[in-house]
């Protein structure tokens, strides 16, 4: 392996197939951002449901399945195999018919899902709605995805594994264990799309849940933690901070993250040992989180500077923040007592989109801003004051959507269980359905500042692939950051 | 012993190997009990399969995504007790392929709302439900009165309940459409479906039966199978 890694010609890497989903996840991104402001409106003034296709119910798992599988699933699967063949020096395993498969599948599957959906067919399970035919197609392309990024890891010419690729990779066999455990459904005959669950009742519930939890705990936390560890030690040209605490970061993190799926079924029919299981790995699990936020920021050291000049970073470092502010919010809310409150309310959803804004597609759009000039071979983006621009209103968009629901969810909370002096409940239900209106509104900015900003960036991407003026003046480099970082010196040292 | 990263870390099918057995182990220990534990689900008097009708309503309601904005589980909690009812136990739903209790509540917990509003109440909330709730939030489903039930696969349908665990006879599978055109029908004999199915409601159709009519049917019996007059809390426990 030594031997040819130090005689071999240069490798060329399959990057085309990293273009296409990079452009999928953008696409995707916009998407399930335009979805989500519609449901978010028609949570907000009901006459918006047209009265079938477009109704809220059968809309909120396209914004769903478009937020998790489409934008951050392409730009998992895009990253992925951009981050193994470099950190492995290898061209993607199974030649370029295997990767063009695994990228025309998966945009198959999210097309079909979200036509599923409108049609009406779903499985009412949370996240993973598609049905019986659907989900075998996922298995397939699945397997497909596996063996190309495992095959790409074994014909590596380097000998240690990086740490990204061991994200990735509990990424995508977590995903497939959870997926065909969950999804294991018995179809009405063979010929119809209508399948019924073998599990039932509670048995359903927990499965479901580790299902559910674990596709936050894997899909949407693992696989951006490789991100994580690729894109910031790149983009601040600074190795990760230790290497110790990736090692403990990962094995009890993928170790932990299981058995947190009970803090969903709180109070419920679901036995309390298994409650009360769940609830202590809830807890348990904040300290690998925060132990990879730790070492995700502080791989910033000595390269603070950067955050100034690189506003792809500002993303990918303010997503970090984000990923240890609600991987804190978890685990409190995991507590039953705490639990109580805040359960079926919209703290929960804004619990939700700390993670999915904040955490899932800020990284992502970090990684996007630092890929995007590389694959295209441009010196720099087109305009780093509209990717500031963008930046701030999309932060100020996540404040305005999270705040929001904190007021309202935790206003639902208490309005519920709120007692009069002659100890009847004082409200009733719909009461608390008009006094969240006003935040209903608020939550509708947030997103539309967050969906605008993503417009923002489209905008900037396209002129960065289009606009002579970011074109390499020569032969195109390995590395192709600005340079401009560099030449700033370190402050106060 | 120290644990030493590289093997895992200059070995692929080694990294995966361990990976594989680490998250397997919180699954195999929390989730297998509930399914083997046998007091799980409680031993309560008075659960039935759902009719035909009701499954179809039941198709009816996930199709359209209600769990997205009602739950349908009664948490042990005082207020909850109070709002909505007896806390929902496992045993009501042990026929429920899948499961429905939700996550989010836009609009109020379902999981004892049979009878508690009469059949026309029902039909008018569904088809606006802003003319008896005015502050309601809640789509319009006129187009289920609109539009023909399917009914022809209702005893596939069955059958493949049955074949999951759902004690369906032959003689249910047999009489499905008998058993759903007639609770779809005020003017039908009701009296073999309440042989079969204790305390289904008859919905106000005119024979023809519509997806509201299912619909209908379905949140008219949810949460009124068990008989908690004749239970306690001793015998409720998991």
């Amino acid at each position: 392996m030594a031997e040819a890694a130090a005689a071999s010609p240069p490798i060329e890497y399959n990057m085309d197939v990293v273009k296409k989903f990079i452009i999928a996840s953008i696409f995707w991104a916009i998407v399930a951002f335009l979805v989500g402001v519609y449901i978010a409106a028609e949570l907000t003034w009901p006459w918006l449901n047209p009265g079938s296709w477009l109704n809220f119910g059968r809309l909120r798992p396209v914004h769903t399945s478009a937020a998790i599988f489409a934008f951050g699933g392409s730009a998992l699967l895009g990253t992925s195999f951009f981050v193994v063949q470099r950190t492995c020096r290898a061209r993607l395993f199974g030649g370029k018919a295997l990767a063009d498969f695994v990228f025309w599948g998966y945009q198959f599957f999210i097309v079909m899902a979200a036509l599923s959906y409108v049609m009406g067919y779903s499985q009412s399970r949370e996240y993973a709605e598609p049905e019986w035919h659907i989900d075998l197609w996922l298995t397939i392309v699945w397997v497909a995805y596996l063996v190309v990024f495992l095959g790409t890891i074994m014909k590596r010419q380097e000998e240690h594994i990086y740490v990204a690729n061991w994200f990735y990779l509990a990424f995508i066999v977590t995903v497939a264990m959870l997926h065909i455990g969950n999804n294991i459904a018995l179809p009405i005959s063979l010929f119809s799309a209508k399948s019924y669950s073998v599990y039932a009742g509670v048995q359903d519930a927990i499965v479901q849940w580790w299902y559910g939890h674990n596709a936050v705990g894997f899909f949407l936390t693992a696989g951006f933690l490789g991100m994580m560890y690729y894109f910031i030690p790149k983009a601040a040209n600074r190795p990760v901070y230790s290497y110790r605490l990736s090692v403990v970061h990962f094995w009890t993190l993928i170790f932990l993250y299981i058995w947190a799926g009970p803090h969903h079924l709180h109070w419920t029919a679901l036995p309390d040992w298994t409650q009360t299981l769940g609830m202590a790995f809830s807890i348990m699990l904040w300290m690998p989180s925060w132990g990879g936020m730790i070492n995700g920021i502080m791989t910033l050291s000595g390269a603070w500077d950067k955050l100034r000049t690189d506003p792809g970073l500002r993303f990918s470092v303010t997503a970090v923040g984000f990923y240890g502010m609600s991987t804190f919010e978890g685990p409190v809310m995991s507590i039953r007592q705490v639990n109580a409150l805040s359960h079926y309310t919209d703290w929960t959803i804004g619990h939700v989109h700390s993670g999915a804004l904040g955490w899932v597609a800020f990284i992502t759009f970090g990684a996007i801003y630092y890929i995007v000039p590389v694959l295209w071979n441009r010196k720099a983006l087109y305009s780093t004051r509209l990717a500031s621009w963008h930046f701030w209103i999309a932060t100020l968009g996540i404040v305005l959507y999270i705040v929001s629901m904190w007021v309202a969810g935790i206003m639902q909370g208490l309005m519920w269980r709120a007692y009069d002096q002659y100890g009847f409940l004082q409200y009733s239900f719909v009461e608390s359905v008009v006094a969240v209106h006003p935040y209903y509104v608020v939550r509708l900015l947030g997103g539309l500042f967050f969906l605008s900003g993503a417009l923002i960036m489209v905008y900037n991407l396209i002129q960065t692939v289009r606009s002579p003026t970011t074109e390499l003046p020569r032969e195109p480099l390995i590395s192709t950051r600005p340079a401009v970082a560099v030449a700033v010196p370190v402050a106060g040292e | 012993m120290t644990f030493r990263n590289e093997f895992f870390e200059k070995n692929a099918i080694f990294l995966l190997i361990g990976t594989l057995i680490t998250v397997a182990i919180g699954g195999i220990i929390e989730v297998l009990p509930v399914f083997t534990i046998e007091t799980t689900v409680e031993h309560v008097e008075g659960m039935r399969p759902y009719t035909p009708l009701e499954l179809r309503g039941r198709d009816i309601y996930i199709r359209e995504g209600c769990y997205l904005c009602h739950s349908q589980q009664i948490r042990a909690l005082r207020d909850e007790v109070e709002r909505y009812g007896h806390y929902s136990i496992a045993a009501e739903s042990m026929y429920d392929h899948p499961f429905q209790w939700g996550s989010k509540r836009i609009g109020p917990d379902l999981a004892r709302v049979g009878g508690k509003y009469s059949n026309d109440w029902q039909y008018a909330h569904l088809k606006n439900p802003e003319e008896m709730v005015p502050e309601s939030l809640m789509p319009r489903y006129a187009f289920l009165q609109e539009t023909p039930l399917q009914i022809f696969d209702i005893a596939d349908r069955m059958k493949t309940m049955r074949d999951i665990g759902v004690p369906y006879t032959d003689e249910d599978i047999a009489n499905a459409q008998v058993d759903l055109l007639a609770q779809a029908n005020p003017n039908a004999d009701q009296t073999k479906l309440l042989a079969r199915y204790p305390k289904a409601v008859t919905v106000s159709g005119n024979g023809e039966p519509t997806e509201m009519d299912a619909l209908v049917a379905y949140l008219q019996m949810m949460g009124t199978l068990v008989n908690f007059a004749d239970t306690n809390t001793e015998r409720l426990r998991q």
